[in-house]
């Protein structure tokens, strides 16, 4: 072996592998560099600055727990956590649910369904600041969409922005408008699923609705679990939209967590409090996350993996 | 109404076989779907369809009950005015100047990263691409601070560079994982004959890989490009002075400063959302291809 270990080839192969592993890391290079400047970086900072009182202006000071000691007792924080965990907890299933059933129909064999693919996606692209000024008219309590519909249908108009218990509803309602995105990757998904499983099951004689809880809800449970995971995660730093049409009232029923961090941050400069705020956030994030890989194990099916 | 008249074409009194019964049923069936998803589809649409008529129509004729779908008479000059009231074209040029170099630096450095990770063997990489994937995972408020205070003491504040210069490096783990996702599809004989060539991985990665590689690159660009478009929090933090802005803080400063003059804000809107649905409509095929075959969907 040590002899062949010095013949050409074996060096130029020892060469062409050494140039291999230098060029691997040649060309992740710029991605490590923005994981340990604006990723790495910023996260280890953002746990430091939160046991700090820095107020932009004024030197920083250390000041141990003083900032979530402030943050726990103090009632918006928790007022803009409630706001938040209900806009999460039951706008996204909302949403997926729509998403879900929107991307069955897309999938069935209709002649121009790819019109209505297009007509559903296209909310999804609208920036939010020009979706937010058009829910901001359609809320209108006069002359807004909503209760024009309302009013067809032989019912009372609401005060959808103007009264604290609609207002989150109403986000959520805005929310369905841009189920375009889940759509689009739940039928990717459908699509997916090799017609035989459904021929054979019908051979079985299962019907639709078997065929939907046993072979189609199995198969997309890998895509419904992801978009689940990113969409909690995105929920969770809701903020343009009530930054907009609310800026957080009224009676700030739409005061959002992030919105809450952003003023204390950018308005009032308090990085301290604002950082404290921040690594909460991603600890009730990443505890959520954590609790849904764990419970995936009992609805998500991987193909490759034998369930017991 | 046609509905009926096609169910009783579908359907004739006199059902000769069971075949014709069927076909019927499925036409009925076809029927009622038909009416569901475009009722949907109105409900969806209209929203877009009130933004564009109200952008054409008189200040008067905007608030009306019911509401009036069609303008008239049609106001072209609401968009000059429009884009007069404030520096809008600058706010475009911005937006465009924004977009366009951080989505380049999104599609050079997410590719090379995933060329690495879908080519090149070197040591620790399962755990480079692990800990790419986890922070797909990671909220983006929590690096939001210390970011803008190293940007502030670069005194990079009012300047384009915190919206151009982090895509620079590896654009966002989405991408990468979408182009790896791309890249592992391509035949590795193709480089290895390349290889045999002499070709160094520089060559394969830019004269081999990128060219067959092209679909993927453009749903990474149109899929940046949306974003950039669209993005509010960093110009919202970053951008102060006027002349800076980007056309989503132009419109919302519009909506503070003309919150009445809504033809004025439809008009500015269209301008804003129009480039994107023109972009969508020539690039559909690559945008939903993206997320086909990036295993979004988990497998």
């Amino acid at each position: 072996m040590a002899v062949t270990n010095s013949t050409p080839q074996r060096r130029r192969r020892r060469s062409l592998l050494w140039r291999e592993n230098l060029d691997g890391y040649i060309f992740i290079l710029p991605w490590m560099i923005g994981f340990f400047v604006f990723v790495a970086g910023p996260m280890v900072a953002s746990f430091l600055i939160s046991f700090m009182d820095w107020e932009m202006v004024t030197p920083a000071r250390w000041s141990g727990l003083a900032q979530y000691e402030r943050l726990f007792n103090d009632s918006r924080f928790y007022l803009s956590l409630y706001n938040t965990a209900y806009y999460v907890f039951i706008g996204v299933p909302l949403h997926l649910l729509l998403a879900l059933l929107a991307a069955m129909a897309m999938n069935l064999n209709l002649r121009g369904i790819r019109i209505y693919r297009t007509l559903y996606f296209i909310p999804s692209i609208t920036p939010v600041v020009a979706s937010s000024l058009l829910w901001l008219w359609i809320f209108n309590p006069e002359f807004g969409l909503a209760n024009s519909m309302l009013n067809w249908l032989g019912l009372p108009s609401l005060y959808w922005l103007q009264d604290p218990k609609l207002a989150k509803p109403a986000f959520i309602i805005m929310s369905f408008w841009t189920i375009g995105g889940q759509m689009v990757i739940l039928l990717a998904g459908l699509k997916g699923i090799p017609p035989a499983l459904y021929e054979a099951a019908q051979i079985d004689g299962a019907g639709n609705w078997a065929s939907f809880w046993n072979i189609t809800l199995p198969m997309l449970s890998p895509a419904i679990f992801f978009n689940l995971i990113l969409a909690v995660i995105a929920a969770f730093q809701v903020f343009t939209q009530s930054y907009i049409i609310t800026g957080g009232g009224p009676e700030n029923a739409t005061l959002f967590y992030v919105l809450y961090l952003y003023r204390m941050a950018f308005e009032n400069f308090r990085m301290g409090y604002a950082s404290a705020m921040a690594w909460v956030l991603f600890l009730i994030i990443l505890l959520f996350t954590y609790i849904q890989f764990r419970l995936s194990d009992r609805w998500v099916f991987y193909e490759g993996s034998v369930p017991d | 109404m046609t509905a009926g008249a096609s169910l009783e074409q579908a359907s004739p009194p006199k059902v000769r076989s069971e075949k014709i019964t069927q076909r019927g049923r499925a036409l009925l069936g076809d029927l009622l779907w038909h009416l569901v998803l475009s009722a949907f589809a109105i409900v969806l649409i209209a929203p877009l369809v009130w933004l564009i008529s109200t952008s054409l129509k008189e200040p008067s004729a905007i608030f009306t009950l019911p509401p009036k779908w069609i303008p008239d008479p049609i106001r072209w000059q609401n968009y000059p005015e429009a884009l007069n009231a404030q520096p809008f074209a600058r706010f475009f040029l911005n937006t465009m100047i924004i977009t366009i170099l951080a989505t380049l630096g999104t599609v050079i450095t997410a590719s090379m990263a995933a060329y690495s990770f879908a080519r090149l063997r070197f040591p620790l990489r399962s755990f480079w691409f692990g800990l790419m994937i986890s922070t797909l995972m990671l909220p983006s408020i929590v690096t939001l601070i210390p970011t803008f205070i190293l940007f502030r003491y670069l005194k990079w504040i009012d300047t384009f560079y915190p919206l151009i210069v982090p895509f620079w490096f590896g654009g966002s783990p989405f991408f990468i994982f979408l182009l790896r996702q791309f890249f592992l599809t391509i035949p590795l004989e193709l480089d290895e004959a390349a290889r045999i060539d002499g070709a160094s991985n520089y060559r394969i990665y830019w004269q081999i890989i990128l060219p067959l590689a092209k679909p993927a690159l453009a749903t990474v660009m149109i899929f940046s490009i949306i974003n950039h478009w669209n993005e509010f929090i960093l110009p919202l933090i970053y951008l102060h002075s006027t002349d800076k802005w980007t056309m989503a803080i132009g419109l919302q400063g519009f909506s503070d400063l003309y919150s009445t003059q809504w033809h004025w804000l439809m008009a500015a809107s269209t301008v804003m959302v129009l480039p994107l649905i023109i972009l969508f409509f020539s690039a559909q095929r690559y945008y939903l291809e993206g997320i086909h075959m990036t295993g979004l969907t988990g497998r």
